[in-house]
């Protein structure tokens, strides 16, 4: 008896426009290539000397993060001035939330300062789900990160990289690229929500093989049904492989019994020079950082050649702009924008 | 003037004495009886409160009242295993004045409660407070598990022989584990020699650290911390590994499983003294019905696979599974207003445990005598009670139903004050028309 639909229209208006972004899980190709291609055309800007874009000028935007977090709250914070945003910042310690004021009470509180967007992280998977339920009607919900469950900016933000550097082309990056790509995502897939949203993202462009490359202990139940294939083992989880993605492996993770040391993740799933020496020659390396040098990533290799990971962090301010810019209705300025990629 | 204690509230004062029970003649129905085995047109007589008659024919006798009805069904009144009414300490979210009546329209005419309301039920002089609230409140039989350990701390045993003398009807810890395997062991050698049934929700505290969905595509794919399967089955082993030590007789409450199901069978087999039940949510909803983060399909233990489903309905069937219970979890509409994990589990499932259990017999898995045996007779075994038949001389506790009558679950239109149900807006089929408590009509629909 199926009492309730899954609902992944919650991100998209009647239209089929993004009215929140919750997840990739869902979302069609052409939204998520036009995503991309919006992006394109915020690089290019951001490229320039004059950084900053009129587009947002009056509306109002509040990094609601329950998590501690730098990084990503100053990318996103970063994209909403580019944009002429105004920007409030606000860091909930899980404290204050128990002294009673619960998410409910505080995102109606927000609300009544006319914010226009809620950048929202939380630790519980389902948080952004929940803002967005609950929202009043025009006040956007952006996923910055919900438990284990999605981080949609940082899955498009990897996809934009990818395309860029493995779909370049005439007349524009190539979406097609993805279809003889083999990319493997190496590390605590358990815990993380960034190889969610990129095996989410992956599979929507079509990629031709999507791996997931871990010890069992830290690799979810079914997520083959994710349409993605399991390697406990790196050496043949990178054979072949034209993208590797890193995750970063939280040290806690030798409590609990998931590894028994670092030291001996790093040897059996760390990307080492050695390692790297065996990938195919073009093939590229990237991680959503912060990277743990000498865990899953040796400190040559992070900043190597063949790593992306420092382009990653650029692209991610004009991901999150073309995001926030589709979302709020402001498209970036017509001369920014080549020809429409190549679907 | 007296001060009140914080729950008390007009609805509970003592009612006047109610009228002398008249005699009922209901005539015609298709009468379910389990005990007997007997499903057929009848007749059943009821006169002080006590059933005088259950036969194909009756002789001529005068009554204050007579039923025809013809097209419904007659059984014994419901008995359900595990209902929460949460008070006291809880009443923010029901209350007795509130799901008394959610029970009687639904055709049930005993409770059994868990000991986890505030404080917990593990002592006597708590199980006297409970009894009397129910006693106060009227027109249900409420039964009460006892805590097996002091607080459901898992740590030291409950006073179980006092409790038992107080008129517990098993013990229980509610949904809290022991941790300590030597405790579960005493514990069951205690209850065992009062002949006192533990009821078990056999679930590895460890395995099921932090989990909130069933383990499996749909959790992982939602990013919900899970609950593997083994979770259940590896608790259903341990204490089917002390009961074959110990001869304990123990209950497993809400199976959620195949491989759970499968171990209480071979057990079973075996001669062991164990039964179980399982919800009736469980037997129609699965782990798909939570994505989307739907909170309201958030229970404990969590929705199994499709495959698991199927498993605990071919058990009901067999009678592996000896009871369906509602496993019912009234919640403030705020308990469920949170991220998916941060909700509280449970279903308010009083006014849908018949109807879904019926909707069994209409899909052909479940014939209406075995339906009526698993929601009267065989929960009424497993916790020890004379009730759930419809012999001469028992008390008139029965229901009668109108099987075929279709109708939509509106929660505005719910009794029980929690309104935390999946099934808000589905089409039911089957509706409690009347229902009997000690020969008195308690509801009529």
């Amino acid at each position: 008896m199926k009492t309730t639909e899954p609902n992944p229209g919650l991100q998209l208006d009647a239209r089929g426009r993004l009215c929140h972004l919750l997840t990739l899980d869902g979302l069609p190709r052409e939204l998520l290539i036009d995503i991309l291609d919006e992006a394109e055309a915020h690089d290019k800007v951001l490229r320039g000397q004059d950084k900053k874009q009129g587009t947002l000028s009056g509306r109002t935007i509040v990094n609601l993060f329950f998590e501690p977090s730098t990084r990503t709250r100053t990318t996103f914070e970063l994209a909403a001035k580019r944009l002429s945003a105004d920007v409030l910042n606000l860091q909930v310690s899980a404290s204050s939330t128990s002294k009673g004021e619960t998410l409910f009470d505080t995102l109606k509180t927000l609300e009544a300062m006319q914010a226009d967007m809620f950048v929202v992280r939380h630790e519980a998977s389902g948080a952004a789900h929940f803002f967005a339920e609950h929202a009043a009607p025009g006040v956007a919900i952006l996923n910055a990160g919900d438990g284990r469950h999605a981080h949609p900016t940082q899955g498009l933000l990897d996809l934009f990289t990818i395309r860029r550097y493995k779909g370049g082309g005439v007349g524009g990056p190539s979406n097609d690229c993805f279809k003889k790509l083999t990319v493997a995502i190496v590390g605590d897939v358990l815990h993380s929500r960034v190889a969610r949203s990129d095996i989410h993202g992956l599979r929507i462009l079509g990629t031709k093989e999507i791996r997931v490359v871990a010890p069992p202990t830290l690799v979810p139940a079914g997520i083959e049904a994710m349409g993605v294939k399991v390697f406990h083992e790196l050496e043949s989880g990178l054979d072949g492989a034209d993208v590797v993605i890193l995750l970063r492996l939280q040290k806690e993770r030798m409590m609990g019994a998931f590894l028994p040391s670092l030291a001996e993740f790093h040897r059996d799933f760390g990307l080492t020079r050695a390692r790297l020496a065996k990938l195919k020659p073009e093939a590229i390396v990237m991680h959503p950082g912060p990277i743990n040098r000498g865990v899953e990533i040796e400190g040559d290799v992070a900043y190597g050649p063949r790593s992306l990971i420092l382009n990653q962090v650029s692209h991610g301010i004009a991901v999150r702009m073309a995001v926030m810019s589709m979302i709020l209705g402001a498209p970036a300025p017509a001369e920014a924008r080549s020809p429409r990629s190549r679907r | 003037m007296k001060p009140q204690s914080p729950d008390w509230s007009p609805a509970r004062a003592v009612k006047p004495d109610s009228p002398t029970p008249r005699s009922l003649l209901i005539r015609g129905a298709r009468v379910l009886d389990p005990r007997s085995g007997f499903d057929g047109i009848g007749q059943v007589g009821i006169r002080d409160g006590l059933i005088v008659a259950c036969e194909p024919s009756l002789p001529d006798e005068t009554y204050d009242e007579t039923i025809d009805a013809d097209g419904l069904w007659l059984m014994p009144g419901v008995v359900d295993l595990c209902a929460r009414f949460r008070e006291p300490g809880q009443t923010h979210k029901a209350s007795f004045a509130s799901e008394v009546p959610a029970a009687q329209a639904s055709g049930i005419t005993t409770v059994l409660l868990p000991p986890d309301c505030q404080p917990v039920i593990d002592s006597p002089a708590m199980l006297l407070r409970v009894q009397r609230i129910a006693a106060q409140a009227g027109g249900l039989d409420v039964r009460v598990l006892g805590a097996l350990t002091k607080g459901l701390g898992g740590e030291a045993l409950a006073e179980l022989s006092s409790l038992k003398n107080a008129g517990a009807s098993g013990a229980s810890q509610a949904l809290q584990p022991i941790r300590d395997s030597l405790v579960a062991r005493r514990a069951l050698e205690y209850a065992h020699g009062l002949g006192v049934t533990v009821h078990v929700f056999a679930q590895n505290a460890a395995l099921a650290a932090g989990g909130c969905a069933h383990e499996g595509a749909i959790a992982t794919r939602l990013g919900l911390p899970p609950i593997p399967a083994a979770a259940e089955v590896s608790g259903i082993r341990f204490w089917i590994t002390l009961v074959e030590d110990t001869g304990a007789r123990v209950h497993f409450c809400r199976l959620s499983t195949a491989r759970g199901a499968e171990l209480v069978a071979l057990a079973q087999q075996r001669g062991l003294p164990v039964s179980a039940d399982v919800a009736a949510h469980q037997l129609f909803l699965t782990d798909a019905d939570i994505d989307g983060f739907n909170a309201l399909c958030h229970v404990q233990p969590p929705l199994r696979g499709a495959a698991d489903r199927e498993a605990l309905r071919e058990a009901v069937a067999s009678g592996v599974i000896g009871a369906v219970c509602s496993d019912h979890q009234p919640h403030e509409a705020d308990a469920k207003i949170n991220p998916f994990p941060l909700t509280e589990p449970g279903i308010s499932a009083l006014e849908t445990l018949l109807p879904l259990t019926l909707a069994l017999v209409h899909e052909g898995r479940l014939s209406p005598l075995a339906m009526a045996e698993r929601l009267s007779l065989g929960p009424a075994r497993i916790a020890g009670l004379d009730a759930g038949r419809l012999d001469a001389g028992q008390p008139a506790d029965l229901v009668l139903l109108d099987p075929d009558a279709e109708w939509t679950l509106h929660t505005e239109r719910m009794l029980s004050a929690g309104r935390n149900t999946p099934f808000d807006g589905c089409a039911l089929r089957g509706r409690v028309v009347r229902t009997v408590y000690r020969g008195r009509t308690v509801f009529a629909g």
